[in-house]
């Protein structure tokens, strides 16, 4: 075990790992963050702190992470490229791991463009991959970016995302490549609704033997509303939303929809255990955190091993 | 070439209001390319210019000349004969032609007619497209040609996000994901390999972080 990290523990035992996403509230109350992970409790064995996901200002990532802490849970912390040079990104991965934090999740981050503040400057002084690295060399070498000494390393499991769906496809597996080789070690995916097309990029993976270095966690999300299914389908960048998917939401009355949604979910994630290579599901019930733990049941992903 | 876009005539209206006798300087480098500043945009402003005063009951006296660059002083200094008979220079160079000009003449107010854009090519007639940011060391040998720091939204060096969807980029579906470009001409160039090479992270201190850069030719100064 290179970290503290809960599902790095899981993982390293050969068991199959759960997780789930909190996002933090537009404005200062904590209260908002607790009832959300008080929904999650028990259910899943470490929970994503969005970093103001789709560009739109919410309480910082960190201190979310924290409150998610304090609550029992092993948070994981999203890091995005977008509001931060290597200065501040580097003095926030010292201040996670000083603040007990585990795990992070290195990602380029949304446009600006897409949230309430397209007016912007963006940063972008790295990309996700070189995240991963840095995160990688401040632990494993003990030096920063500049390549002065790190005084007391930042022990974090390194997480980051992958698009199966977005294109181009053929260079999507050689994508993954160039995080492992960056120090990655575990993935979450994008939402997963075409399990055609998962697959035969599970199977690029596979081939170039990644699922061996990388643990691979199958992103989910259930559709609340054909509406949502639609919407996912054409307004949300690198989404594939099958038709015969929206067809199936739609074919059922309006009040029996969200149930039919959480259907499609567990029917999901049992195909996605199937696959080899899938070390695990994580659940993105958008703001719909009280769901989570009923899908986990169903889909037979209950109880979850007890962190030590 | 730079490419910059003439600022809207209520907006140019507004810097010379105070203003009865202007001169007018065009450009006959980029800005003429891309039809934003050059002696025929200078004709069709001053003729905008004298109109809209005249409707107000303000004349105003436009004079207008059309430098061969606003970049150099030997050019600049073309003006000097003339320049005291007006009260502000009205540029329609690129934002480098406005300071030069502001530098050579500092009694004068010297005031922006275009909204200097990007470093870009030519597309089609009426149609340009950037393609360099300037950031001063070149990455192109490894990328197919084509700039991820230019070309992409997020200036990712490492591959496309996870917002490339056929072909185009995430922020609007207009514009081409520079990464499959790369990846496209990776491929036409039997090269496509290339791409599991990480790209490490920038020294972004040649490009505009570093501060204001100068280049300087010891050979070749006087």
């Amino acid at each position: 075990m290179k970290t503290k990290s809960n599902i790095e523990k899981i993982l390293e035992g050969g068991g199959f790992v759960l997780t789930s996403e909190c996002g933090p509230p537009r404005g200062a109350d904590p209260e908002v963050i607790r009832r959300k992970g008080a929904l999650l409790k028990g259910a899943v064995d470490a929970v994503n702190v969005t970093d103001n996901q789709t560009s739109v200002v919410r309480m910082s990532s960190l201190a979310s992470c924290v409150i998610l802490k304090e609550m029992g849970f092993d948070p994981i912390l999203q890091m995005v490229c977008r509001d931060r040079n290597r200065i501040a990104i580097q003095s926030d991965i010292l201040g996670a791991a000083a603040l007990g934090i585990n795990n992070i999740l290195c990602l380029s981050g949304d446009h600006q463009k897409f949230g309430d503040h397209p007016m912007a400057k963006n940063v972008f002084d790295m990309d996700s991959i070189q995240l991963i690295h840095t995160v990688k060399r401040m632990r494993d070498e003990g030096r920063f970016v500049g390549g002065e000494e790190v005084k007391g390393n930042p022990v974090l499991f390194i997480g980051a995302a992958e698009n199966p769906f977005a294109d181009p496809f053929e260079i999507r597996a050689a994508r993954l490549g160039k995080k492992a080789k960056a120090g990655v070690e575990f993935i979450q995916t994008q939402c997963i609704y075409n399990l055609d097309r998962f697959e035969r990029w599970m199977k690029m993976v596979r081939d170039r033997g990644l699922h061996e270095r990388v643990a691979i966690l199958a992103g989910v999300t259930p559709f609340k509303s054909a509406g949502m299914a639609r919407y996912m389908k054409n307004s949300v960048p690198g989404m594939d939303v099958p038709d015969e998917m929206i067809e199936r939401m739609k074919g059922v009355p309006k009040e029996k929809q969200p149930e039919e949604g959480i259907k499609i979910c567990v029917e999901t994630i049992r195909k996605l255990r199937e696959i080899p290579g899938v070390r695990g599901i994580h659940i993105m019930a958008i703001e719909w955190e009280e769901k989570v733990a009923e899908i986990a049941n169903t889909a037979g992903l209950l109880p979850r091993p007890q962190p030590a | 070439m730079i490419v910059g876009n003439r600022k809207s005539l209520e907006e140019i209206l507004r810097m010379v209001r105070s203003y009865r006798k202007i001169l007018l300087l065009g450009c006959n480098e980029c800005v003429t390319v891309c039809a934003a500043g050059g002696e025929r945009e200078v004709g069709v402003l001053a003729s905008e210019l004298r109109l809209a005063r005249m409707k107000d009951g303000q004349e105003m006296e436009v004079r207008e000349h059309t430098l061969e660059r606003q970049c150099d002083h030997e050019y600049v200094d073309q003006v000097k004969p003339f320049v005291e008979d007006y009260e502000a220079i009205l540029s329609m160079a690129c934002g480098a032609g406005v300071q030069y000009v502001a530098e050579r003449y500092r009694a004068k107010p010297v005031l922006p007619a275009i909204d200097t854009s990007f470093l870009g090519v030519t597309l089609e007639q009426g149609v340009w497209s950037e393609r360099c940011q300037g950031c001063g060391t070149c990455v192109l040998d490894q990328t197919g040609g084509i700039c991820p720091i230019a070309r992409c939204a997020k200036s990712l060096l490492n591959g496309p996000c996870g917002g490339s969807s056929n072909g185009k980029c995430e922020v609007d579906k207009e514009t081409d994901c520079g990464w499959q470009l790369i990846i496209d001409r990776l491929k036409e160039l039997g090269q496509l390999d290339r791409y599991e090479e990480i790209i490490p992270i920038k020294d972004w201190n040649t490009s505009r972080d570093g501060g204001p850069r100068k280049r300087i030719r010891e050979d070749l100064k006087l």
